[in-house]
């Protein structure tokens, strides 16, 4: 990873002011010190269970978080440090987001006219052939064209999706949980196109929670846990015993996986709200000491890659 | 999907009838145990009228023979198209009907589409500037109205607009002293604004708040939060997947709100005097008018049920997901 990174995100939270007990406000962080890096022609899976954080820091990336979210951090897209003005202008074009499903898509419009939306400043005839273009790429019939989003298949809807961002010509493409409910063709299929797309030039962020996909196509794999980065791994360290990984729960993850030992890992991911001092992992990991509880510690380089742990070398 | 459409107005055709002989009977029933005697209420209590006056003319009316041999004979008439004589008006009921659905229709037609227009662009603003300001004065008006009796809100308009600032007229549909042949259309519309504003502003909250409701839901849902992943714009969001999403929900709230507009109309005839069905209804049913009220009652529920009929067909035809799907159960 010598080349710079295309897009940044540095030390990121994102916190929710929530009403309690009547006008009582409070503010609810549920990002924390998140890192990631994308680079041109890489995927980078984000990997963490559901709560980690991983479709808020899509959210974020694209400025659609919720009125009442506030965000801390730093986002840098080529370098340049980018605001909420900056996302909006971006959205669309430079970034966009493949879904996590066909419920993203107006129930009441044809699916090929709102693959269309993407592109902007055409007229509706070069707009229905290029999306024609793109549908025969993807080995959709050109009958898919007048579908309605309901009348669509699982590996139907993905690639329909999967078109809308391809038609935007990003640069970057966030997924947002792209493999769940596909049966073991498609989800072979989406993973190539995903391969295609970035060996193409795009940076790739990938949102699942599937460990084995994200083995398969990712170079890099990201694992957030209670909304914080604890690792940045390479995707060839995700395998054997996990001795060339970092972090513990990272090695837990992979030990929990039934082709390795398959045993899981005591405790749960801490809630929002109830985040301590300290290291976020330090309630479950055995090598935990004082200076775990007393103070976070900082993503440092090691061996490659990012780790979150004052004990990894 | 035609066979469909036959089908299922051949099973709404089945359901008005039924529905219509159970009205039929209902309304009869209840207008033989009302205390008000058609007779009295006609000739009035005065005492020159003697008592064996008053026996031929109930007979004449044919109220002395057994209750259900009256309905039987007014239901065969009924069928072969002769729906008896009012005895308010002296006149055939269908006669009387036809005049005062028109003056109805007019009135209640301007309101019904002031007040889905009215309702509908601001049932959006206040759904697209969720909490905000705009938002809270809008429903701030349709709480207030909405609690506000129709009687009420007509009485404060009329002295308001006809007594204190003596721009609209008080009352009836035309100004009194003025021969039929010369009566202008510009006077029989500044009869109607008073009671079609009543009307209208009554009814906007209904279809104000359904429609916030459902723009709130549409502007928090994915495929808007996708719609703004993909760069579009609040304006386009509107025109693009906003409109589409919520107006067929709100045509179809609007003709189900038939029977509202005419239960609201009838209020708003009675106050302002206005010669129309509603106020009709009131007299048929206050002086035992059997024949009158009967078809009254019949008009008013095929036009609500026309309503309700008009609003699911269009769910049916505009919708999608409904058409493929839903054919058989609705």
């Amino acid at each position: 990873m010598n080349s710079k990174p295309i897009f940044q995100v540095e030390n990121f939270g994102v916190s929710f002011s929530q009403y309690v007990k009547g006008i009582e406000r409070r503010e609810l962080h549920v990002i924390t010190n998140l890192d990631i890096n994308l680079y041109k022609g890489k995927i980078l899976a984000v990997l963490g269970s559901s709560g980690s954080g991983k479709s808020l820091l899509a959210h974020a990336i694209l400025g659609i978080l919720p009125y009442n979210a506030s965000i801390y951090g730093k986002m840098y897209f080529k370098g340049q440090e980018i605001s909420q003005k900056d996302r909006e202008a971006l959205r669309g074009h430079a970034i966009s987001l493949i879904p996590q499903s066909v419920n993203y898509l107006d129930p009441l419009i044809k699916v090929g006219k709102q693959v269309g939306f993407s592109l902007r400043q055409k007229s509706e005839a070069e707009k229905k052939q290029l999306v024609l273009q793109q549908f025969a790429k993807y080995g959709l019939a050109p009958e898919v064209y007048d579908y309605y989003p309901h009348q669509l298949s699982g590996g139907m809807a993905r690639r329909v999706l999967l078109s809308t961002a391809l038609l935007a010509e990003s640069e970057i493409i966030i997924a947002d949980e792209p493999t769940p409910g596909l049966d073991e063709q498609s989800l072979k299929e989406v993973l190539a196109d995903f391969r295609k797309t970035t060996d193409e030039g795009c940076a790739v962020l990938m949102i699942t929670h599937d460990i084995n996909a994200a083995r398969t196509i990712a170079d890099q794999i990201a694992v957030f846990y209670a909304g914080s980065t604890l690792e940045i791994a390479n995707v060839e360290e995700m395998t054997g015993d996990g001795s060339k990984l970092r972090h513990p729960y990272t090695k837990a993850l992979l030990r929990a996986m039934p082709d390795t030992e398959f045993v899981p890992v005591e405790g749960t991911q801490p809630m929002p709200g109830e985040m301590t001092k300290g290291c976020l992992f330090s309630d479950r990991c055995a090598y935990k000491t004082e200076q775990c509880l007393a103070e976070t510690p900082p993503l440092r380089d090691v061996r490659g890659g990012k780790v979150r742990c004052f004990h990894a070398s | 999907m035609k066979n469909n459409i036959g089908k299922f107005l051949g099973r709404r055709a089945v359901r008005l009838l039924l529905l219509l002989v159970a009205t039929m009977c209902i309304t009869f029933f209840l207008m033989e145990i009302s205390p008000i005697d058609p007779v009295t209420a006609y000739v009035g209590t005065s005492t020159k009228v003697s008592a064996e006056q008053r026996a031929l003319i109930a007979e004449k009316w044919g109220l002395n023979q057994p209750p259900l041999l009256r309905f039987w004979s007014w239901f065969s008439n009924m069928i072969r198209g002769d729906w008896g004589e009012s005895i308010i008006y002296r006149r055939p009921v269908m006669e009387i009907i036809g005049q005062k659905f028109l003056a109805s229709a007019a009135l209640m037609c301007a309101a019904w589409l002031l007040s889905g227009l009215l309702g509908f662009v601001l049932g959006i603003i206040a759904g697209v500037r969720e909490d905000k300001l705009a938002d809270k004065l809008i429903r701030g008006y349709c709480h207030v109205l909405i609690s506000a009796p129709t009687f009420w809100i007509g009485i404060v308009f009329l002295i308001i607009f006809s007594v204190k600032l003596g721009w609209l007229p008080v009352a009836l549909s035309v100004t009194i002293g003025v021969v039929e042949e010369s009566v202008s259309l510009g006077d029989r519309l500044i009869h109607m604004v008073l009671p079609v504003m009543t009307l209208c502003l009554v009814s906007v909250s209904n279809i104000c708040m359904h429609t916030r409701e459902k723009t709130t839901a549409i502007m928090n849902s994915d495929y808007v939060l996708f719609a703004r992943a993909r760069g579009e714009s609040t304006g386009s969001i509107i025109k693009n997947h906003l409109l589409r999403n919520i107006s067929l929900p709100a045509i179809t709230l609007q003709f189900l709100s038939f029977s509202e507009l005419f239960g609201g109309a009838v209020f708003v005839e009675q106050i302002f005097s206005y010669p129309g069905l509603g106020s009709a209804t009131v007299q048929a049913g206050l002086r035992g008018d059997v024949q009158l009220l009967m078809g009254i009652t019949i008009i008013s529920m095929i036009f609500v049920f026309a309503g309700n009929t008009i609003a699911d067909c269009l769910y049916y035809l505009i919708d999608p997901r409904i058409r493929e799907g839903g054919a058989k159960d609705v």
